[in-house]
Protein backbone atom coordinates (compact mmCIF):
# COMPACT_ATOMS: atom_id res chain seq x y z
CA UNK A 1 0.00 0.00 0.00
CA UNK A 2 2.73 2.27 1.25
CA UNK A 3 4.38 1.23 -2.27
CA UNK A 4 1.88 2.31 -4.30
CA UNK A 5 1.09 6.05 -2.49
CA UNK A 6 4.97 6.51 -3.47
CA UNK A 7 4.60 5.79 -7.01
CA UNK A 8 1.51 7.74 -7.20
CA UNK A 9 2.98 10.59 -5.60
CA UNK A 10 6.58 10.29 -7.61
CA UNK A 11 4.27 10.17 -11.22
CA UNK A 12 1.84 13.40 -9.92
CA UNK A 13 5.36 15.58 -9.33
CA UNK A 14 6.88 14.48 -12.76
CA UNK A 15 3.38 14.86 -14.51
CA UNK A 16 3.09 18.37 -12.91
CA UNK A 17 6.69 19.35 -14.08
CA UNK A 18 6.57 18.50 -17.12
CA UNK A 19 2.97 19.97 -17.44
CA UNK A 20 4.66 23.13 -16.76
CA UNK A 21 7.34 22.49 -19.74
CA UNK A 22 5.05 22.63 -22.25
CA UNK A 23 3.25 25.21 -20.83
CA UNK A 24 5.62 28.03 -20.91
CA UNK A 25 6.59 26.44 -24.17
CA UNK A 26 3.51 26.89 -25.86
CA UNK A 27 2.95 30.00 -24.49
CA UNK A 28 6.17 31.78 -26.04
CA UNK A 29 5.77 30.37 -29.26
CA UNK A 30 2.08 31.10 -29.91
CA UNK A 31 3.14 34.79 -28.99
CA UNK A 32 5.24 35.09 -32.54
CA UNK A 33 2.81 33.41 -35.10
CA UNK A 34 -1.27 33.46 -34.62
CA UNK A 35 -2.69 34.28 -37.83
CA UNK A 36 -4.03 31.87 -39.20
CA UNK A 37 -7.14 29.89 -39.42
CA UNK A 38 -7.02 27.13 -37.18
CA UNK A 39 -6.74 23.57 -39.08
CA UNK A 40 -6.46 20.27 -36.86
CA UNK A 41 -5.57 17.05 -37.31
CA UNK A 42 -2.08 14.85 -37.99
CA UNK A 43 1.09 15.32 -39.88
CA UNK A 44 2.65 12.19 -40.50
CA UNK A 45 6.03 12.10 -41.90
CA UNK A 46 8.46 8.86 -42.19
CA UNK A 47 12.14 9.04 -43.30
CA UNK A 48 15.38 9.97 -42.95
CA UNK A 49 17.11 9.64 -39.45
CA UNK A 50 19.60 12.24 -40.53
CA UNK A 51 16.71 14.84 -40.62
CA UNK A 52 15.68 14.24 -36.96
CA UNK A 53 16.89 17.12 -35.63
CA UNK A 54 15.91 19.45 -38.22
CA UNK A 55 12.40 18.00 -38.69
CA UNK A 56 11.70 18.06 -34.87
CA UNK A 57 12.24 21.42 -34.24
CA UNK A 58 10.41 22.40 -37.07
CA UNK A 59 7.41 19.96 -35.70
CA UNK A 60 7.61 21.53 -32.60
CA UNK A 61 6.98 25.20 -33.43
CA UNK A 62 4.59 23.97 -35.39
CA UNK A 63 2.78 22.85 -32.71
CA UNK A 64 3.06 25.18 -30.75
CA UNK A 65 2.09 27.46 -33.30
CA UNK A 66 -1.22 25.35 -33.93
CA UNK A 67 -3.19 24.20 -30.88
CA UNK A 68 -4.95 20.92 -32.18
CA UNK A 69 -2.50 19.65 -34.18
CA UNK A 70 -1.06 16.49 -33.66
CA UNK A 71 2.97 15.71 -35.59
CA UNK A 72 4.25 12.71 -35.93
CA UNK A 73 7.76 11.68 -37.07
CA UNK A 74 8.90 7.91 -38.08
CA UNK A 75 12.59 7.49 -38.06
CA UNK A 76 13.21 4.94 -40.31
CA UNK A 77 15.44 5.73 -42.69
CA UNK A 78 15.79 7.56 -46.13
CA UNK A 79 14.66 4.47 -48.07
CA UNK A 80 11.99 3.70 -45.97
CA UNK A 81 10.63 7.10 -45.58
CA UNK A 82 10.29 7.45 -49.56
CA UNK A 83 8.81 4.00 -49.70
CA UNK A 84 6.14 4.99 -46.98
CA UNK A 85 5.18 8.71 -49.26
CA UNK A 86 4.90 6.44 -52.45
CA UNK A 87 2.54 4.39 -50.47
CA UNK A 88 0.32 7.11 -48.33
CA UNK A 89 1.33 5.79 -45.38
CA UNK A 90 2.71 9.11 -44.49
CA UNK A 91 1.67 12.80 -45.43
CA UNK A 92 5.72 13.98 -46.06
CA UNK A 93 8.42 11.49 -46.84
CA UNK A 94 12.13 12.44 -45.57
CA UNK A 95 14.97 11.68 -47.48
CA UNK A 96 18.50 12.85 -47.12
CA UNK A 97 19.54 12.24 -50.54
CA UNK A 98 18.19 13.45 -53.35
CA UNK A 99 15.64 11.02 -54.89
CA UNK A 100 16.68 8.57 -57.91
CA UNK A 101 15.54 9.21 -61.81
CA UNK A 102 13.47 6.21 -61.28
CA UNK A 103 12.04 7.06 -58.34
CA UNK A 104 10.70 10.69 -59.70
CA UNK A 105 9.71 8.73 -62.76
CA UNK A 106 7.42 6.58 -60.46
CA UNK A 107 5.65 10.03 -59.53
CA UNK A 108 7.41 11.04 -56.29
CA UNK A 109 7.98 14.59 -55.90
CA UNK A 110 10.98 15.99 -54.25
CA UNK A 111 11.15 19.28 -52.50
CA UNK A 112 14.45 20.37 -50.93
CA UNK A 113 14.11 22.09 -47.64
CA UNK A 114 17.64 22.70 -46.60
CA UNK A 115 21.04 21.35 -47.17
CA UNK A 116 23.56 19.62 -44.39
CA UNK A 117 26.94 21.18 -45.16
CA UNK A 118 30.01 19.50 -43.60
CA UNK A 119 33.00 21.05 -42.72
CA UNK A 120 36.73 19.51 -42.70
CA UNK A 121 38.40 21.41 -40.60
CA UNK A 122 42.09 20.77 -39.30
CA UNK A 123 44.37 22.05 -37.11
CA UNK A 124 45.50 26.04 -37.94
CA UNK A 125 49.29 25.30 -37.48
CA UNK A 126 48.45 22.69 -40.72
CA UNK A 127 49.85 23.67 -43.70
CA UNK A 128 47.43 21.83 -45.63
CA UNK A 129 44.34 23.74 -47.00
CA UNK A 130 42.72 21.82 -49.69
CA UNK A 131 42.04 18.58 -50.09
CA UNK A 132 39.92 15.89 -52.78
CA UNK A 133 36.95 14.11 -51.44
CA UNK A 134 39.05 10.91 -52.92
CA UNK A 135 41.98 12.18 -49.88
CA UNK A 136 39.45 12.80 -47.47
CA UNK A 137 38.06 9.17 -47.93
CA UNK A 138 42.08 7.50 -47.80
CA UNK A 139 42.83 9.68 -44.72
CA UNK A 140 38.82 8.41 -42.79
CA UNK A 141 40.01 4.69 -43.86
CA UNK A 142 43.45 4.42 -42.86
CA UNK A 143 44.69 4.10 -46.86
CA UNK A 144 47.09 7.72 -46.05
CA UNK A 145 48.27 7.69 -42.65
CA UNK A 146 51.00 10.36 -42.75
CA UNK A 147 50.29 14.25 -43.70
CA UNK A 148 53.40 14.18 -45.85
CA UNK A 149 51.21 12.12 -48.71
CA UNK A 150 48.62 14.79 -48.89
CA UNK A 151 51.23 17.66 -49.00
CA UNK A 152 51.57 18.00 -45.36
CA UNK A 153 54.17 17.82 -42.41
CA UNK A 154 55.82 14.49 -41.65
CA UNK A 155 53.18 13.49 -39.24
CA UNK A 156 50.88 10.84 -38.17
CA UNK A 157 47.14 11.73 -39.08
CA UNK A 158 44.99 11.99 -36.17
CA UNK A 159 40.99 11.09 -37.10
CA UNK A 160 38.61 12.30 -35.13
CA UNK A 161 35.18 11.88 -35.76
CA UNK A 162 31.36 11.42 -33.99
CA UNK A 163 29.89 8.91 -32.18
CA UNK A 164 27.67 5.70 -34.05
CA UNK A 165 24.64 7.20 -34.21
CA UNK A 166 25.63 10.76 -35.34
CA UNK A 167 23.79 12.24 -37.97
CA UNK A 168 27.10 14.40 -39.01
CA UNK A 169 28.60 11.22 -38.91
CA UNK A 170 26.38 9.21 -40.79
CA UNK A 171 26.50 12.39 -43.55
CA UNK A 172 30.15 12.48 -43.69
CA UNK A 173 30.51 8.75 -43.85
CA UNK A 174 27.52 8.38 -47.26
CA UNK A 175 29.29 11.37 -48.69
CA UNK A 176 32.94 10.26 -48.75
CA UNK A 177 31.74 6.48 -49.14
CA UNK A 178 33.24 5.47 -46.07
CA UNK A 179 30.19 4.16 -44.33
CA UNK A 180 31.52 1.70 -41.42
CA UNK A 181 35.24 1.56 -42.53
CA UNK A 182 36.63 4.73 -40.49
CA UNK A 183 39.55 4.24 -37.99
CA UNK A 184 38.41 6.82 -36.12
CA UNK A 185 41.36 8.03 -33.24
CA UNK A 186 38.83 9.60 -31.50
CA UNK A 187 34.83 9.41 -31.42
CA UNK A 188 33.29 12.75 -29.53
CA UNK A 189 29.95 13.12 -28.31
CA UNK A 190 29.60 16.76 -29.69
CA UNK A 191 30.44 19.31 -32.32
CA UNK A 192 32.21 21.22 -29.92
CA UNK A 193 34.42 18.66 -28.63
CA UNK A 194 35.52 17.60 -31.90
CA UNK A 195 36.08 21.70 -32.72
CA UNK A 196 38.39 21.52 -29.51
CA UNK A 197 39.92 18.45 -30.14
CA UNK A 198 41.34 19.70 -33.24
CA UNK A 199 42.40 22.94 -32.15
CA UNK A 200 44.34 21.46 -29.67
CA UNK A 201 46.02 18.56 -31.71
CA UNK A 202 48.35 19.90 -34.97
CA UNK A 203 48.01 16.48 -36.54
CA UNK A 204 44.01 15.95 -36.27
CA UNK A 205 41.61 16.44 -38.70
CA UNK A 206 37.66 16.24 -37.79
CA UNK A 207 34.64 16.82 -39.55
CA UNK A 208 31.85 19.52 -37.71
CA UNK A 209 28.08 20.85 -39.40
CA UNK A 210 29.18 23.74 -41.21
CA UNK A 211 27.54 26.11 -39.39
CA UNK A 212 29.66 25.87 -35.84
CA UNK A 213 32.71 26.28 -37.02
CA UNK A 214 34.94 28.71 -35.07
CA UNK A 215 37.88 30.31 -35.74
CA UNK A 216 40.21 27.78 -33.58
CA UNK A 217 40.32 25.55 -36.54
CA UNK A 218 41.05 25.73 -40.05
CA UNK A 219 37.82 24.56 -42.41
CA UNK A 220 39.88 22.71 -45.53
CA UNK A 221 38.73 23.64 -49.18
CA UNK A 222 37.65 20.75 -50.77
CA UNK A 223 38.12 20.04 -54.19
CA UNK A 224 39.49 23.72 -54.63
CA UNK A 225 35.95 24.82 -53.26
CA UNK A 226 35.64 26.84 -49.84
CA UNK A 227 32.74 25.98 -47.67
CA UNK A 228 30.26 28.22 -47.44
CA UNK A 229 26.77 28.83 -47.21
CA UNK A 230 26.45 30.23 -51.05
CA UNK A 231 28.81 27.09 -52.02
CA UNK A 232 26.78 24.86 -50.17
CA UNK A 233 23.60 26.30 -51.42
CA UNK A 234 24.88 26.08 -55.53
CA UNK A 235 26.65 22.88 -54.73
CA UNK A 236 29.77 23.70 -55.75
CA UNK A 237 30.88 22.49 -52.43
CA UNK A 238 30.64 18.96 -52.42
CA UNK A 239 30.47 17.57 -48.52
CA UNK A 240 26.86 18.10 -48.34
CA UNK A 241 23.74 16.46 -49.34
CA UNK A 242 19.77 17.62 -49.32
CA UNK A 243 17.34 17.33 -46.82
CA UNK A 244 14.53 16.40 -48.61
CA UNK A 245 10.79 16.45 -48.31
CA UNK A 246 8.78 14.02 -50.56
CA UNK A 247 5.32 13.60 -51.62
CA UNK A 248 2.84 12.52 -54.51
CA UNK A 249 3.26 14.23 -57.70
CA UNK A 250 -0.09 15.34 -58.28
CA UNK A 251 -1.88 14.28 -55.42
CA UNK A 252 -3.31 17.03 -52.95
CA UNK A 253 -2.20 16.83 -49.23
CA UNK A 254 -4.33 16.98 -46.39
CA UNK A 255 -4.81 20.92 -45.72
CA UNK A 256 -2.95 20.32 -42.38
CA UNK A 257 -0.17 18.97 -43.73
CA UNK A 258 -0.17 21.15 -46.70
CA UNK A 259 0.15 24.30 -44.15
CA UNK A 260 2.59 21.91 -42.57
CA UNK A 261 4.47 22.04 -45.74
CA UNK A 262 3.90 25.28 -46.40
CA UNK A 263 5.33 26.96 -43.34
CA UNK A 264 8.46 24.60 -43.02
CA UNK A 265 9.49 25.56 -46.85
CA UNK A 266 8.85 29.62 -45.61
CA UNK A 267 11.61 31.70 -45.19
CA UNK A 268 10.16 31.98 -41.92
CA UNK A 269 11.52 28.47 -40.83
CA UNK A 270 14.92 29.04 -41.98
CA UNK A 271 15.91 30.36 -38.67
CA UNK A 272 14.77 26.92 -37.07
CA UNK A 273 16.38 25.11 -39.75
CA UNK A 274 20.02 26.96 -39.29
CA UNK A 275 19.25 26.81 -35.12
CA UNK A 276 19.31 22.43 -35.92
CA UNK A 277 22.55 22.76 -38.12
CA UNK A 278 21.41 23.11 -41.84
CA UNK A 279 21.16 25.74 -44.36
CA UNK A 280 17.81 26.61 -45.34
CA UNK A 281 16.79 26.34 -49.16
CA UNK A 282 14.67 29.06 -49.15
CA UNK B 1 -3.03 16.90 24.60
CA UNK B 2 -5.76 15.63 21.74
CA UNK B 3 -4.23 18.22 19.13
CA UNK B 4 -0.70 18.02 20.18
CA UNK B 5 -1.08 13.99 19.66
CA UNK B 6 -2.89 14.76 16.08
CA UNK B 7 0.20 17.16 15.07
CA UNK B 8 2.86 14.65 16.37
CA UNK B 9 0.84 11.99 14.07
CA UNK B 10 1.31 13.95 11.03
CA UNK B 11 4.34 15.22 11.36
CA UNK B 12 5.50 11.26 11.47
CA UNK B 13 3.37 10.64 8.90
CA UNK B 14 5.05 13.02 6.44
CA UNK B 15 8.60 12.09 7.55
CA UNK B 16 7.71 8.54 6.63
CA UNK B 17 5.72 10.11 3.00
CA UNK B 18 9.22 11.97 2.30
CA UNK B 19 11.55 8.88 3.09
CA UNK B 20 8.99 6.58 0.93
CA UNK B 21 9.99 8.63 -1.73
CA UNK B 22 13.70 7.77 -1.71
CA UNK B 23 12.82 4.50 -1.45
CA UNK B 24 10.42 4.60 -4.04
CA UNK B 25 12.94 5.80 -6.69
CA UNK B 26 15.12 3.48 -5.66
CA UNK B 27 13.19 0.73 -6.42
CA UNK B 28 11.81 2.53 -9.77
CA UNK B 29 14.92 2.82 -11.23
CA UNK B 30 16.16 -0.43 -10.00
CA UNK B 31 13.05 -2.40 -11.60
CA UNK B 32 12.98 -0.35 -14.34
CA UNK B 33 16.54 -0.57 -15.44
CA UNK B 34 15.96 -4.60 -14.99
CA UNK B 35 12.73 -4.70 -17.13
CA UNK B 36 14.40 -2.77 -19.78
CA UNK B 37 17.94 -4.22 -19.77
CA UNK B 38 16.89 -7.90 -19.65
CA UNK B 39 15.16 -8.19 -23.40
CA UNK B 40 18.33 -7.31 -25.17
CA UNK B 41 20.37 -9.28 -22.91
CA UNK B 42 17.93 -12.09 -24.11
CA UNK B 43 18.52 -11.59 -27.07
CA UNK B 44 22.02 -11.11 -28.28
CA UNK B 45 22.74 -13.88 -25.21
CA UNK B 46 24.16 -13.45 -22.17
CA UNK B 47 27.49 -14.64 -22.71
CA UNK B 48 28.06 -13.22 -26.29
CA UNK B 49 27.03 -9.59 -24.68
CA UNK B 50 29.33 -9.95 -21.58
CA UNK B 51 32.16 -11.72 -23.58
CA UNK B 52 31.85 -10.04 -26.75
CA UNK B 53 35.15 -8.61 -28.51
CA UNK B 54 33.50 -6.31 -30.70
CA UNK B 55 30.83 -3.26 -30.46
CA UNK B 56 29.54 -1.40 -33.57
CA UNK B 57 25.45 -1.12 -33.17
CA UNK B 58 25.09 1.22 -35.67
CA UNK B 59 26.92 -0.74 -39.01
CA UNK B 60 24.78 -2.81 -41.18
CA UNK B 61 25.13 -6.18 -38.95
CA UNK B 62 25.66 -4.50 -35.67
CA UNK B 63 27.59 -5.93 -32.83
CA UNK B 64 26.87 -6.07 -29.30
CA UNK B 65 30.04 -7.42 -27.65
CA UNK B 66 31.04 -5.02 -24.45
CA UNK B 67 33.52 -6.60 -23.22
CA UNK B 68 35.80 -3.70 -24.24
CA UNK B 69 33.91 -1.57 -21.84
CA UNK B 70 33.75 -3.98 -18.64
CA UNK B 71 37.71 -3.97 -19.30
CA UNK B 72 38.03 -0.17 -19.95
CA UNK B 73 36.53 0.16 -17.10
CA UNK B 74 38.38 -2.02 -14.72
CA UNK B 75 41.25 -1.33 -15.57
CA UNK B 76 40.57 2.34 -15.70
CA UNK B 77 39.04 2.14 -11.80
CA UNK B 78 42.30 -0.02 -11.32
CA UNK B 79 44.75 2.76 -12.61
CA UNK B 80 42.81 5.46 -10.54
CA UNK B 81 43.48 3.57 -7.52
CA UNK B 82 47.14 2.67 -7.87
CA UNK B 83 47.63 6.02 -8.61
CA UNK B 84 44.78 8.25 -6.10
CA UNK B 85 44.90 6.14 -3.17
CA UNK B 86 48.80 6.17 -2.01
CA UNK B 87 48.52 10.08 -2.69
CA UNK B 88 45.30 10.37 -0.65
CA UNK B 89 46.28 8.47 2.09
CA UNK B 90 49.71 9.85 2.33
CA UNK B 91 47.55 13.05 2.50
CA UNK B 92 45.49 11.80 4.96
CA UNK B 93 48.27 10.87 7.62
CA UNK B 94 49.60 14.08 7.21
CA UNK B 95 46.31 16.02 7.70
CA UNK B 96 45.29 13.63 10.68
CA UNK B 97 48.75 13.36 12.65
CA UNK B 98 51.66 15.74 11.56
CA UNK B 99 50.14 18.48 9.84
CA UNK B 100 50.02 21.69 12.33
CA UNK B 101 46.77 23.32 12.30
CA UNK B 102 46.88 26.25 9.86
CA UNK B 103 48.33 24.12 7.60
CA UNK B 104 45.75 21.39 7.95
CA UNK B 105 43.24 24.27 7.26
CA UNK B 106 44.26 25.31 4.28
CA UNK B 107 45.05 21.78 2.77
CA UNK B 108 41.08 20.31 4.41
CA UNK B 109 39.57 23.27 2.38
CA UNK B 110 41.76 22.80 -0.79
CA UNK B 111 40.67 19.02 -0.27
CA UNK B 112 36.63 20.28 -0.42
CA UNK B 113 37.46 22.20 -3.05
CA UNK B 114 38.23 19.81 -5.16
CA UNK B 115 35.74 17.63 -4.17
CA UNK B 116 32.92 20.59 -5.64
CA UNK B 117 34.49 21.35 -8.86
CA UNK B 118 32.03 19.95 -11.36
CA UNK B 119 33.09 17.14 -12.98
CA UNK B 120 32.57 19.08 -16.82
CA UNK B 121 35.57 20.69 -15.74
CA UNK B 122 37.86 18.25 -14.95
CA UNK B 123 37.07 16.88 -18.66
CA UNK B 124 37.74 20.41 -19.64
CA UNK B 125 40.89 20.68 -17.96
CA UNK B 126 41.91 17.65 -19.41
CA UNK B 127 40.90 17.74 -22.74
CA UNK B 128 43.33 21.31 -22.71
CA UNK B 129 46.10 20.43 -21.14
CA UNK B 130 46.53 17.02 -20.19
CA UNK B 131 45.85 15.69 -23.80
CA UNK B 132 47.94 17.86 -24.99
CA UNK B 133 50.67 17.56 -22.52
CA UNK B 134 50.20 13.46 -22.88
CA UNK B 135 50.68 13.97 -26.90
CA UNK B 136 53.75 15.64 -26.01
CA UNK B 137 55.70 14.09 -23.32
CA UNK B 138 55.55 10.58 -25.04
CA UNK B 139 55.30 11.60 -28.60
CA UNK B 140 52.31 9.91 -29.90
CA UNK B 141 50.07 11.50 -32.46
CA UNK B 142 47.11 11.69 -29.94
CA UNK B 143 47.21 11.88 -26.17
CA UNK B 144 43.65 10.87 -25.41
CA UNK B 145 42.82 7.76 -24.13
CA UNK B 146 43.09 5.30 -21.44
CA UNK B 147 45.92 7.16 -19.64
CA UNK B 148 44.26 10.31 -19.40
CA UNK B 149 41.40 8.83 -17.89
CA UNK B 150 43.22 7.11 -15.29
CA UNK B 151 45.36 10.69 -14.44
CA UNK B 152 42.02 12.30 -14.34
CA UNK B 153 39.87 9.46 -12.42
CA UNK B 154 42.50 9.61 -9.61
CA UNK B 155 42.05 13.40 -9.16
CA UNK B 156 38.02 13.31 -9.23
CA UNK B 157 38.69 10.62 -5.80
CA UNK B 158 41.58 12.32 -4.23
CA UNK B 159 38.82 13.97 -2.33
CA UNK B 160 36.95 11.18 -1.15
CA UNK B 161 39.43 9.13 0.10
CA UNK B 162 41.16 11.43 1.74
CA UNK B 163 38.26 13.13 3.82
CA UNK B 164 36.89 9.25 5.00
CA UNK B 165 40.73 7.97 5.31
CA UNK B 166 41.14 11.41 7.48
CA UNK B 167 38.45 10.57 9.35
CA UNK B 168 39.44 7.20 10.11
CA UNK B 169 42.27 8.06 11.49
CA UNK B 170 41.49 10.76 13.64
CA UNK B 171 39.35 8.39 15.57
CA UNK B 172 41.87 6.25 16.39
CA UNK B 173 41.73 6.95 20.35
CA UNK B 174 44.60 8.78 21.79
CA UNK B 175 45.94 6.21 24.23
CA UNK B 176 46.98 3.97 21.36
CA UNK B 177 49.32 6.18 20.19
CA UNK B 178 50.81 7.49 23.98
CA UNK B 179 51.23 4.33 24.59
CA UNK B 180 53.39 3.53 21.30
CA UNK B 181 55.25 6.63 22.21
CA UNK B 182 55.88 5.72 26.00
CA UNK B 183 57.49 2.49 24.57
CA UNK B 184 59.85 4.99 22.69
CA UNK B 185 58.49 4.46 19.18
CA UNK B 186 58.86 7.56 16.75
CA UNK B 187 55.65 9.57 15.62
CA UNK B 188 56.71 7.84 12.16
CA UNK B 189 56.82 4.22 13.32
CA UNK B 190 53.52 5.52 15.36
CA UNK B 191 51.54 6.12 12.66
CA UNK B 192 52.44 3.55 10.57
CA UNK B 193 52.64 0.70 13.21
CA UNK B 194 49.36 2.06 15.33
CA UNK B 195 47.15 4.58 13.73
CA UNK B 196 47.23 3.31 10.17
CA UNK B 197 46.22 -0.61 11.23
CA UNK B 198 43.66 0.60 14.08
CA UNK B 199 42.54 2.34 11.23
CA UNK B 200 42.16 0.01 8.13
CA UNK B 201 38.33 -0.95 7.95
CA UNK B 202 37.88 3.20 7.52
CA UNK B 203 40.53 3.50 5.20
CA UNK B 204 39.31 0.14 3.27
CA UNK B 205 36.42 2.04 2.84
CA UNK B 206 37.75 5.00 1.18
CA UNK B 207 39.53 2.88 -0.87
CA UNK B 208 35.93 1.21 -2.08
CA UNK B 209 34.37 4.38 -2.00
CA UNK B 210 37.09 6.00 -4.54
CA UNK B 211 36.09 2.76 -6.59
CA UNK B 212 32.86 3.69 -6.92
CA UNK B 213 33.36 6.77 -7.76
CA UNK B 214 35.76 6.39 -10.33
CA UNK B 215 33.44 3.61 -12.08
CA UNK B 216 30.74 5.74 -12.09
CA UNK B 217 31.95 8.85 -13.52
CA UNK B 218 30.83 9.56 -17.24
CA UNK B 219 31.48 13.23 -18.09
CA UNK B 220 34.98 13.39 -17.36
CA UNK B 221 36.40 10.50 -19.04
CA UNK B 222 34.11 11.08 -22.13
CA UNK B 223 36.09 14.48 -22.93
CA UNK B 224 39.71 12.54 -22.36
CA UNK B 225 39.34 9.07 -23.15
CA UNK B 226 38.65 9.45 -26.86
CA UNK B 227 35.55 7.38 -26.87
CA UNK B 228 36.46 4.49 -29.76
CA UNK B 229 35.16 1.19 -28.77
CA UNK B 230 38.82 -0.16 -28.53
CA UNK B 231 40.13 -3.26 -26.57
CA UNK B 232 41.74 -0.85 -23.75
CA UNK B 233 45.37 -0.44 -24.14
CA UNK B 234 47.67 2.55 -22.20
CA UNK B 235 47.79 5.17 -24.81
CA UNK B 236 44.57 3.43 -26.84
CA UNK B 237 41.53 5.53 -27.12
CA UNK B 238 38.72 3.70 -24.91
CA UNK B 239 35.23 3.63 -23.98
CA UNK B 240 34.12 3.17 -20.31
CA UNK B 241 30.84 1.45 -19.59
CA UNK B 242 29.71 4.68 -18.77
CA UNK B 243 30.33 6.64 -21.72
CA UNK B 244 28.90 3.83 -23.71
CA UNK B 245 25.52 4.45 -22.49
CA UNK B 246 25.59 8.32 -22.44
CA UNK B 247 27.54 8.88 -25.97
CA UNK B 248 24.64 6.78 -27.91
CA UNK B 249 21.46 7.34 -25.66
CA UNK B 250 20.42 10.56 -27.15
CA UNK B 251 19.87 9.36 -30.51
CA UNK B 252 19.63 5.18 -29.96
CA UNK B 253 15.96 5.25 -31.37
CA UNK B 254 13.90 2.15 -30.56
CA UNK B 255 14.86 -1.41 -30.66
CA UNK B 256 17.48 -3.86 -29.87
CA UNK B 257 20.36 -0.86 -30.31
CA UNK B 258 18.35 1.40 -27.41
CA UNK B 259 17.52 -1.54 -25.24
CA UNK B 260 21.59 -2.48 -25.44
CA UNK B 261 22.47 0.51 -23.87
CA UNK B 262 19.79 0.03 -21.13
CA UNK B 263 21.78 -3.51 -20.40
CA UNK B 264 25.29 -1.91 -20.34
CA UNK B 265 23.85 0.14 -17.56
CA UNK B 266 21.94 -2.70 -15.90
CA UNK B 267 25.96 -4.03 -15.99
CA UNK B 268 27.35 -0.78 -14.78
CA UNK B 269 24.49 -1.32 -11.88
CA UNK B 270 25.65 -4.09 -10.93
CA UNK B 271 29.04 -3.27 -10.36
CA UNK B 272 27.74 -0.16 -8.09
CA UNK B 273 25.86 -2.38 -6.12
CA UNK B 274 28.47 -4.65 -5.70
CA UNK B 275 31.20 -2.03 -4.57
CA UNK B 276 28.39 -0.50 -2.32
CA UNK B 277 27.91 -4.06 -0.64
CA UNK B 278 31.40 -3.93 0.11
CA UNK B 279 31.62 -0.35 1.25
CA UNK B 280 28.57 -1.43 3.68
CA UNK B 281 30.67 -4.16 4.71
CA UNK B 282 33.73 -2.40 6.06
CA UNK B 283 32.03 0.50 7.39
CA UNK B 284 30.24 -2.23 9.48
CA UNK B 285 33.10 -3.68 10.65
CA UNK B 286 35.11 -0.17 11.79
CA UNK B 287 32.29 0.65 13.50
CA UNK B 288 32.26 -2.63 15.62
CA UNK B 289 35.66 -2.41 16.35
Amino acid sequence: MKKIITLVLTLVLTLSLAACGSDSNSNTDNSDNNDSAAVTGTVSTDGSTSMEKVIGALGESFMAANEGVEFTYNPTGSGAGITAAQEGRCDIGLSSRALKDEEKAGGLKETVLAYDGIAIIVNPENPVNDLTLDQIAKLYTGEITNWKDVGGNDAEVVLIGREAASGTRDGFESITGTKDKCQYRQELTSTGDVITAVSQNPDAIGYASLASIKDSVKALNVDGVTPSEATVKDGSYKVQRPFVLVTVEGKELTPVAQKFFDYITSPDAAAIIAKAGAVAAN
Amino acid sequence: MRTKRAMEDAIHGLFLLLGLVTVGCVLLITVYLIISGIPAIREIGLVDFLFGPEWDSAAAEPKFGILPFILTSVYGTAGAILLGVPIGFMTAVFLAKAAPPKMKAVVSSAVSLLAGIPSVVYGLVGMLVLVPGIRKIFHIPDGSGLLAAIIVLAIMILPSIINVSMTALEAVPREYEDASLALGATATETWFRVSVPAARSGIAAAVVLGVGRAIGEAMAVMMVSGNVPNMPALFQSVRFLTTAVASEMGYAGAGLRRQALFSIALVLFLFIMLINAALNFFLKRSKEK
